[in-house]
């Protein structure tokens, strides 16, 4: 399996616009050869559209797609060393599965196509089928049998567009492991589109966070959770706290900044704080935030006015005195838990928590995930 | 009573079959008659005489070699260009694609006596002489329609995103029609010539508007015959005719449960 070095993805001021509407706002995007990227937006953001102007199934208004030194912009779809698993598998229904992972062998007139065809299967575990025609099997062997139909001409670039989209979450949990497996082991540059954060984040190795139409931020998965730079990726990407504050102190000899939010100040690192900002909101994970005063300096007193029990953890709604419900959740390790009504302090450290400008919506990116 | 009950549908269908098929069994049991005068109306007695010279009557083979070589001919062109307009249609917009679509219903639409008259007057003007190339013309026009409809049906339920993945997967315009496009259109072009055939090959008021003394079809044979007596050949013809329209549909059938079992 050894690969010709192709080159990284690159996408220059990449733009589509339908009539009046722009789906894609230019885009500049540099994705390195063999790595596992994901574009992670809610519904209707421009992932598809992106995706298929890379495949060449449609033409984009503005700007250029390159891989290597290689400019692809104006070849034809099927000039590309590019393959796509579509959402919906199509599948070639009067094909045998075989002969639907033989086709773009076969189009490339590889004389070994029904051997490596037959690999193929064999790397998605549905060896055994190979006679059966698609309708025959079941909707995630379909999706294998979609990846495997791509895998086997190994492209520079796979492109999967929410190739998980249908499957029950066991399934789905089974094929992220699956298709990490698959990535590692050809080494292909996976550009994998979703929308559900969770996905994104246990495969890829850089995600991209698209909104509008735009890339709102991008980054490894840790990096893009601890330090969100809008209030989008804080609500989209995990859940978060967001308290409206503002920087009164200067940066001390330890690295914090105090802020003040409803009379209480509180601390945040330097360099969670982005520069030249005043008015911001102070984020904070909900697993960041620990009941009783042993989290850290920051403390906030309320009451608890929700507990659910999840299994490893329990989640509390926790209200302030101004009235907004803080979201904490604790590990079940044994310590003791809080009741409904009782009167309790949370506590972090001010390394947990992050900043954002406030000058935008606070609820973006709330529940846009399904 | 509950016996009745049960096995209503099963009567009701057995009726239905019965009804459709009581003109093709008489047909076929008066193949077999010797009769006695010139018409074929009443039975006399048994006889395979017809059944051994099918050609027996002067002008039938005839008749029926010049049909099956007009249907064959109609329902090939048919297909061949409503198959393309289906696609046209299905696939493009384009200025006109409305008025298309009206003028492709047009001929199944029109009464076809003012069909056949105003197509006589049309040839007539152009100066295209009567006879089986007119008849031909007439025919590949008026099959033209059902074929489009029977292909266009076939195309709206094509996924499109199945070409984007032939064309992703490295095919190009060509290799992608003739390897996903066309075999998965095949039964709505299949349907669309079987019918075109059909409606060629039984044309009767068309035909006899636009036929000249040296191009007598089958159905026009049969009605002239009919007129001066009936030869029992015709019952013969019929009769295969009718069993051939049985084994490919019969045929058709089975191959395509086959091909859908098929593991
Ligand atoms: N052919 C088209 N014509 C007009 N508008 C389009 C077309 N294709 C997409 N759009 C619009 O572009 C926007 C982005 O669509 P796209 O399919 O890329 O979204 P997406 O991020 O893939 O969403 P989803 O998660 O629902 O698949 C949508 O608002 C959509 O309505
Ligand atoms: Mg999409």
């Amino acid at each position: 399996m050894a690969e010709q070095l192709s080159g990284d993805l690159r996408l220059v001021g990449l733009t589509k616009s339908f009539e009046q509407f722009t789906a894609v706002q230019p885009t500049d995007l540099t994705i390195s050869q063999g790595s596992f990227f994901a574009l992670l937006g809610p519904s209707g953001c421009g992932k598809t559209t992106t995706l298929r102007m890379i495949a060449g199934l449609e033409d984009p208004s503005g700007g250029q797609i390159l891989i290597g030194d290689k400019d692809i912009t104006s070849t034809k779809a099927y000039q590309r060393n590019v393959n796509t698993v579509f959402q919906s598998y199509a599948l070639f229904p009067h094909m045998t599965v075989l002969d639907n992972v033989a086709f773009g062998l076969k189009r490339r007139g590889d004389k070994d196509a029904k051997r490596k065809a037959e690999e193929a299967l064999e790397l998605v575990q549905l060896a055994e089928v190979g006679r059966k025609k698609p309708v025959q099997l079941s909707g995630g062997m379909q999706q294998r049998v979609a990846l495997a139909r791509a895998i086997v001409n190994r492209p520079d670039v796979l492109l999967l567009d929410e190739p998980l989209g249908a499957l029950d979450l066991k399934l789905r949990r089974q094929m992220q492991i699956e298709l990490k497996r698959i990535q590692s082991e050809v080494g292909i540059t996976f550009v994998h589109v979703t929308h559900d954060q969770e996905e994104a984040m246990t495969m890829a190795d850089t995600i991209a966070v698209m909104n509008g139409g735009r890339i709102e931020q991008l980054g490894d998965p840790a990096t893009l959770y601890e330090s969100p730079r809008s209030t989008f990726v804080a609500n989209f990407l995990g859940q978060s706290n967001l308290l409206r504050a503002t920087v009164t102190g200067e940066p001390g000899s330890d690295g914090t900044v105090v802020v003040r939010s409803h009379d209480t100040d509180l601390e945040v690192s330097r360099a969670h704080l982005p520069d030249g900002i005043r008015e911001i909101f102070l984020g904070m994970r909900p697993e960041k935030l620990r009941l009783g005063t042993g989290g850290g300096p920051n403390q906030l007193k309320g009451t608890v006015s929700d507990v659910s029990f999840t299994g490893v953890a329990t989640q509390y709604l926790v209200r302030m005195p101004w009235g907004r419900e803080l979201t904490v959740v604790q590990q079940n390790d044994g310590s003791a838990r809080a009741v409904v009504g009782e009167n309790v302090t949370i506590s972090w450290a001010a390394e947990h928590g992050f900043a954002l400008d406030a000058h935008q919506d606070a609820d973006a990116g709330v529940d846009t995930e399904d | 009573m509950r016996w009745v009950k049960r096995h209503l549908l099963a009567f009701a269908a057995l009726a239905v079959l019965f009804y459709m098929l009581i003109p093709n069994v008489v047909v076929a049991i008066f193949s077999f008659n010797k009769p006695r005068g010139r018409y074929n109306y009443q039975w006399t007695e048994f006889s395979t005489e017809a059944w051994q010279h099918p050609c027996g009557t002067p002008g039938i083979c005839e008749s029926l070699g010049l049909s099956l070589r007009i249907g064959i001919t109609a329902s090939f062109v048919a297909t061949v260009l409503g198959t393309m307009v289906a696609f046209a249609l299905g696939r493009h917009r384009f200025r006109g694609r409305a008025g298309t679509n009206l003028l492709v219903f047009m001929p199944m639409a029109t009464p076809e006596v003012v069909m056949g008259s105003s197509l006589l007057t049309l040839f007539v003007m152009m100066g295209v002489p009567s006879g089986s190339e007119a008849i031909l013309i007439a025919h590949i026009m008026f099959c033209l329609s059902f074929v489009v409809v029977a292909v266009k049906a076939r195309v709206a339920s094509l996924d499109p995103r199945l070409e984007e993945a032939a064309a992703d997967l490295g095919a190009n315009a060509v290799q992608t029609f003739l390897r996903v496009t066309l075999p998965l259109a095949a039964p709505g072009i299949a349907a669309g010539a079987l019918l075109a055939f059909s409606l060629s090959f039984d044309d009767y008021i068309i035909t006899n508007f636009n036929a000249s003394p040296s191009s007598i079809t089958f159905p026009m044979y049969v009605w002239g015959a009919s007129t001066r007596g009936t030869p029992v050949q015709i019952n013969v013809i019929g009769t295969i005719m009718f069993l051939i329209a049985l084994v490919v549909v019969v045929g058709g059938q089975a191959y395509s449960s086959r091909r859908q079992k098929a593991a």
